[in-house]
């Protein structure tokens, strides 16, 4: 078995660096693995928040090389074989300590999207009637482990820190399955404006780029947020026609 | 029971931890090709197109226009739809008349407020940010939420336009498919420049019609497509265009600017259009 080197940040909120640790890589280790194995060996304290190992969870991410990562899911075999494997907290959010941070934030801002409103039961057994078509474009939505890499990856979080007035990719996702969903019938596009910052999206693709579930965020989650923003305040024609025909 | 979670106006991050500084990262792969080649790549196409633009000449030979300055409004050549340009039009006397001037607008408007574009030359143009995990040169930020990104939005006015002009490209196609003939009249045939302007009109229609603004008004804003069967017709049709949107952004920027080169080097003899029959 070869030895490679991890080069993992330690320290917490006020500072820190990164310490060098070496361990034996087997066929088939993932990098959690690899942190088990220095935990293991050589750093009992090191912090590092995991759970499923299955790539369901969304807890052990963090950067790999640079990337926001899983942990879990990143196969030693997939980074450059013979260099250090560098390993950092993720950066949009306050470092706890180690690997972790805290990422609560996150739980705060899903809270102030307006919830699932459905309509009446089409039926008198309170049950809805739904089509496949229908609810085929929010399936994608709902795969969202909460990871928090796309929220990491966003340059408006992660370099402008707007966490006050912008609510990131992982919450447009959230209130596209809600806006989109055919039995829905609250309004969240005033909200997405002027509350959740969706204008501060340059549509860099970065989220989309690091998602582990493969969820589209950017073409159909987020542009299409836009495209609905669109719809009520910058397209004066269409404004123009729903008045006419009144609808 | 009360929510214990608040939404906090900011983050409170450690003294230890400030915000990646400019170019910081700890990536290991070659992260600024690809916004290098984005650079050189739209660089390239707006200085030449900018040059073509202000040039009003070699832009026809024969039957053949090219798409830079179609539809041509006033000029000099025979594809003119109302003549010369007339003498109340206003133009600044140190430029050479040129119909390109006055319609590449519209195309152009269209591609800098593309979705996909916009993503592409925030990253290659304006590093913000320069690639993905990689630190930003800029404090300031104000995205598309203000003055003047914010005129992004008006993006599905440059897509109609943009499917206005593709129709005289369409029209320039079939005109370039009729040859002078020998006693009168004219023949139907193919060159290389008529084929070159079909395969322009179709990568520009795949381009326009997989734009996410089309995507979104021909069904996109639906939420119960099962009662509008023919707009989820058109919305999956769209969206399996949409899919390549990048691949086709690329293909028909490069068609519309090799299109163009192609008849100036006709016009000025380089090459000759070849007739395949």
């Amino acid at each position: 078995m070869a030895k490679t080197t991890f080069s993992i940040f330690r320290g917490d909120s006020e500072g820190g660096q990164f310490a060098q640790y070496q361990t034996e890589v087997g066929e088939g280790m993932v990098v959690l693995d690899c942190v088990h194995q220095i935990q293991a060996d050589s750093a009992p304290d090191l912090a590092v928040r995991w759970n499923c190992k299955a790539g369901k969870c969304g807890s052990c991410s963090a950067e790999i090389n640079g990337k926001p990562k899983l942990m879990c899911m990143t196969r030693m075999s997939d980074l450059p074989q013979g260099e250090p494997v560098t390993l950092e907290p993720l950066k949009a959010f306050p470092r706890l300590r180690d690997l972790v941070t805290d990422v609560s934030w996150n739980f705060g801002v899903k809270q102030g999207i307006a919830k699932f409103a459905p309509r009446p039961a089409d039926v008198q057994d309170g049950t809805w009637r739904m089509q496949q078509e229908d609810i085929d474009r929010v399936q994608e939505f709902r795969k969202c482990i909460e990871c928090f890499l796309c929220q990491d990856v966003c340059h408006v979080l992660r370099d402008h820190r707007k966490h006050g007035e912008f609510a990131g990719p992982r919450h447009f996702v959230y209130a596209a399955a809600l806006e989109m969903h055919p039995l829905d019938t609250a309004d969240r596009v005033e909200a997405l404006k002027d509350q959740e910052g969706l204008g501060y999206c340059n549509i860099t693709k970065c989220c989309t780029t690091v998602c582990p579930e493969g969820i589209t965020i950017t073409d159909n989650a987020i542009i299409p947020l836009k495209e609905r923003v669109v719809d009520r305040h910058y397209d004066p024609l269409r404004s123009l026609v729903r008045g006419v025909i009144g609808r | 029971m009360a929510s214990t979670f608040v939404r906090t106006s900011s983050l409170r991050f450690g003294g230890g931890q400030p915000r990646p500084a400019a170019l910081e990262h700890q990536r290991k792969d070659r992260w600024w090709l690809s916004p290098l080649l984005t650079a050189l790549g739209l660089g390239s196409f707006v200085v030449y197109a900018t040059w073509a633009a202000l040039q009003g000449t070699d832009y026809h030979v024969g039957q053949l226009l090219s798409p830079f300055y179609s539809p041509e409004i006033w000029g000099h050549s025979p594809h003119a739809l109302f003549g010369p340009p007339p003498s109340w039009l206003p133009w600044p006397s140190f430029l050479p008349f040129s119909a390109a001037v006055l319609v590449l607008a519209i195309p152009g408007n269209f591609r800098l407020t593309c979705y996909y574009y916009r993503g592409a030359y925030y990253k290659a143009m304006w590093a913000d940010p320069v690639a993905c995990g990689v630190g930003e040169p800029r404090d300031e930020y104000r995205g598309e939420h203000k003055l003047p990104l914010i005129l992004h939005n008006v993006h599905r006015y440059f897509l109609y336009g943009a499917i206005f002009v593709w129709f005289f490209l369409v029209h320039d196609v079939w005109k370039a498919l009729w040859f002078p003939a020998a006693g009168g009249g004219t023949t139907f045939g193919l060159s290389v420049g008529g084929l070159l302007l079909g395969v322009n009109a179709v990568l520009l229609w795949l381009y326009c019609t997989g734009c996410h603004s089309l995507r979104h008004l021909v069904g996109g804003h639906c939420d119960e497509f099962s009662k509008n069967p023919v707009r989820f017709g058109a919305w999956r049709f769209v969206t399996s265009l949409n899919k390549r949107h990048q691949l086709y952004a690329w293909c028909s920027l490069f068609s519309v600017g090799f299109s163009d080169v192609y008849v100036r080097l006709c016009a000025k003899g380089v090459w000759h259009d070849v007739r395949i029959f």
